[in-house]
């Protein structure tokens, strides 16, 4: 799960991660509020969506003076950033950070992720700041600096000295820096994150390291035991279908094609996308509907599929192992009359039982296509959509 | 032989008396799976279907001499469970659970590290010998006994290819479902080394998916070490970037983990990479028909096949699919099936 930058801060001021003065503001009368209420004579005015790339897009602008605040604000509010982590149908604002201006030395970069190949909670730090840590890997991955921490001891201050005297930190910052990363390290086990970026983490002029920007996601596994974490969640942030799919138990992932996908199992789920595209059309989307595949199930993964606008075919494939076939097929037939069905639908039901369920959709009298094979129900959906 | 389980695993289940745990040790047992403990802390002394149930791994261990744990307990106290599994001396845990948090399975690894332990899983279907030994929540019926060793991050889609070769006429030595987290305990070529070095098992199906490198490095070892035949298909061709595609393992981050990275990196180590899941089945009976022609000729020419100096070349003669050298070569792994997953 991820959250707002404002959110980011708050969490990272209550672990003594020093971070700029700001308030979070939901309307232009806000945003003045909260510029006027900073003793900085400059300030900053920054977009909070979901996605990096903000500051080249036109998210975060500079107040010179007070009465800035306010033309920013309505130029930024309601404005659609369009980033290369937003996808081409951009992200609206809705809610602006309103910060204090600082005085930037130097930018570094410093992030702790965990790293499934070493299961263990990695420090990737840099001396530069403000770049893409991907584009500084890629060019000169001398400048950057990784640790890998034991789950089991936590993280050392030897740990961080090294760090900041590989990356030749200024004398002044090195014990701020070392306390500061056990901080956000105590944050990222105490809140079972996946990943705390800071990009950039400023020196300033007066020799303080601050975090001028946050980044922090969580592992979802893990949220059943941080109720104050599910609370930071921005539903305007996620997709409503993901979100309603989520609801039911259902997973879904939006994509852009025309063939709605309903299949049990991840990995069936992709496999099927895969089948798709080999068939010549695009799948609109994953959708695993879990082991179980009853009848709400169903119906509720219906009623989302056909909700986006580009399906104009479903497949539903579904391989029924420990849940017999009939009782999927019911399922299929059940849902099927009660959501209204406007687009071809193929049906492909695998496992135990298999041939009385083709049977039973077959009598149903409901307008579907029985399919024998995965590869099978993949050519007659794409036929039909064609 | 197979690898993993036989017919004489003794399993227990931790969380037996769940709703899950209930039905699964019912199949399995149904399958003829020697189930003989269960594990239900507070439960103990009570029974489920004639299954002894035990407060605690440790005396289930010491009453029953269960030598294979299977745990269904809730995604909150699952790293506990296998860590008291592992506590207990438990050869191999295979863990079923969905949704244990990253933190608590990078706990459970280095816990792990130093015990004779074998994790499987979690987030997988667990593991079956075909007509021996069925530990998991996979449909026994779709399984037939065979020469066929299958090795899969999915569940379903395990089903989906094993069903394919059933149909073909093609068994299974055993299946392993290595589970679609990001933090496993069993990777693809730790059980790739078991598959090269049991005789039972003559091919081999991968079934992989995006994220993460397993499949690189099982690209790498496969070069290295596995004479026999490898088919794999790789899911996710269609997945976008930065989406999580339902398994929490399953997302290409920072460019990295996409299929077409693993299907290079496979088809170059000699491994029939099918791009259709349909055609897995087909693939691995031609594979296995090249071999058995390559052994015919390879009789008559009465090349006797010398044991580990040829495993390389032959590897790669393999892959030319040439019916010169007889591709029996026993490969030698350098361990056993050694307790731990090295990473």
């Amino acid at each position: 799960m991820n959250i707002h930058e404002y959110q980011a801060k708050a969490l990272f001021a209550k672990y003594q991660i020093p971070v700029p003065n700001g308030k979070v503001a939901f309307n232009v009368e806000e945003a003045q509020a909260a510029g006027d209420a900073l003793e900085s004579p400059i300030t900053v005015v920054k977009a909070q969506i979901h996605a990096g790339g903000r500051g080249k897009a036109g998210g975060v602008k500079l107040a010179k003076k007070k009465s800035d605040v306010t033309p920013l604000a309505k130029e930024i509010l309601g404005k659609t950033l369009i980033t290369p982590q937003t996808g081409p149908q951009g992200k609206e604002v809705k809610k602006l950070l309103v910060e204090e201006g600082v005085d930037i030395a130097k930018e570094l970069y410093v992030s702790w992720v965990a790293d499934r190949a070493t299961a263990s909670i990695v420090l990737i730090a840099s001396t530069e700041g403000g770049m893409e840590i991907e584009e500084v890997a890629a060019h000169s991955p001398e400048k950057i600096v990784k640790l890998s921490v034991d789950p089991l001891i936590g993280y050392q201050a030897f740990q961080g000295r090294t760090v900041a005297f590989k990356l030749r930190l200024p004398k002044e910052v090195i014990g701020q820096w070392v306390a500061m990363l056990g901080n956000l390290y105590r944050l990222f086990v105490e809140k079972d994150a996946s990943q705390i970026e800071i990009n950039p983490l400023i020196i300033t002029k007066q020799n303080k390291l601050m975090a001028l920007d946050a980044k922090v996601n969580f592992d979802d596994n893990a949220l059943m035991r941080h109720e104050e974490i599910r609370g930071l969640r921005d539903l305007d942030e996620e997709d409503p279908l993901e979100t309603r799919a989520t609801q039911y138990g259902l997973n879904y992932v939006k994509l852009d094609g025309t063939i709605g996908c309903m299949v049990n199992g991840a990995g069936l789920a992709m496999a099927t996308m895969d089948v798709i595209k080999l068939a010549g059309a695009e799948p609109a989307n994953f959708l695993d509907v879990g082991g179980g595949a009853s009848k709400e199930t169903v119906k509720q993964a219906f009623q989302i599929l056909l909700a986006d606008p580009n399906v104009k075919g479903v497949f539903v494939n579904i391989f029924g192992g420990i849940v017999r076939c009939e009782r999927i097929a019911g399922g299929i037939i059940d849902a099927a009359k009660e959501v209204s069905i406007h687009v071809p639908l193929v049906v492909r039901l695998e496992g135990t039982n298999a041939k009385e369920a083709k049977q039973m959709l077959a009598e149903s009298g409901l307008n579907l296509i029985v399919a024998d094979t995965l590869w099978d129900g993949a050519q007659k959906i794409v036929a039909q959509v064609r | 032989m197979s690898i993993l389980v036989n017919k004489n695993s003794r399993i227990l289940v931790q969380g037996i008396t769940g709703k899950e745990g209930s039905f699964h040790a019912a199949a399995c047992k149904a399958y003829g799976t020697k189930v003989v403990a269960g594990v239900t802390p507070g439960k103990g002394g009570t029974d489920f279907e004639g299954i002894p149930i035990f407060d605690t791994v440790e005396e289930a261990v010491e009453k029953t001499e269960a030598d294979v744990s299977l745990i269904f307990v809730p995604p909150p106290f699952a790293a506990d469970a296998i860590m008291e599994a592992a506590q207990a001396g438990v050869p191999l845990i295979v863990c079923i659970t969905e949704g244990i948090p990253v933190l608590d399975m990078m706990r459970v690894k280095h816990f792990l590290a130093d015990k004779p332990v074998r994790l499987i899983g979690p987030n997988c279907p667990g593991v079956i010998t075909p007509e021996e030994a069925k530990i998991g929540i996979m449909p026994g019926f779709i399984h037939k006994k065979g020469n066929v060793g299958v090795v899969s991050r999915s569940g379903t889609l395990t089903y989906e290819a094993v069903w394919q070769l059933t149909q073909r006429g093609l068994g299974q030595s055993t299946c392993v479902g290595i589970g679609g987290d990001p933090i496993n305990g069993t990777h693809f070529v730790d059980v790739l080394g078991m598959f090269e070095k049991d005789k039972q098992t003559e091919a081999i199906v991968m079934i992989g998916e995006i994220g993460g490198d397993a499949e690189e490095r099982a690209a790498d070892y496969i070069k290295r070490h596995v004479s026999k035949p490898v088919v794999a298909f790789i899911a996710g061709i269609t997945a976008p970037p930065g989406r999580r595609m339902g398994h929490a393992g399953a997302i290409i981050s920072g460019g990295k983990g996409t299929a077409d990275d693993k299907m290079s990196a496979l088809e170059a180590a000699g491994v029939t990479v099918v791009k259709n899941p349909a055609l897995i089945g087909e693939a691995i009976e031609k594979r296995l028909k090249k071999l058995s022609s390559a052994r015919s000729v390879g009789m008559a020419a009465k090349a006797k096949p010398k044991a580990k100096a040829k495993a390389k070349a032959k590897a790669k003669a393999k892959a030319k699919a040439k019916a010169k050298s007889a591709p029996k070569a026993k490969a030698k792994t350098k361990s056993k099936p050694k307790a731990k997953a090295k990473r």
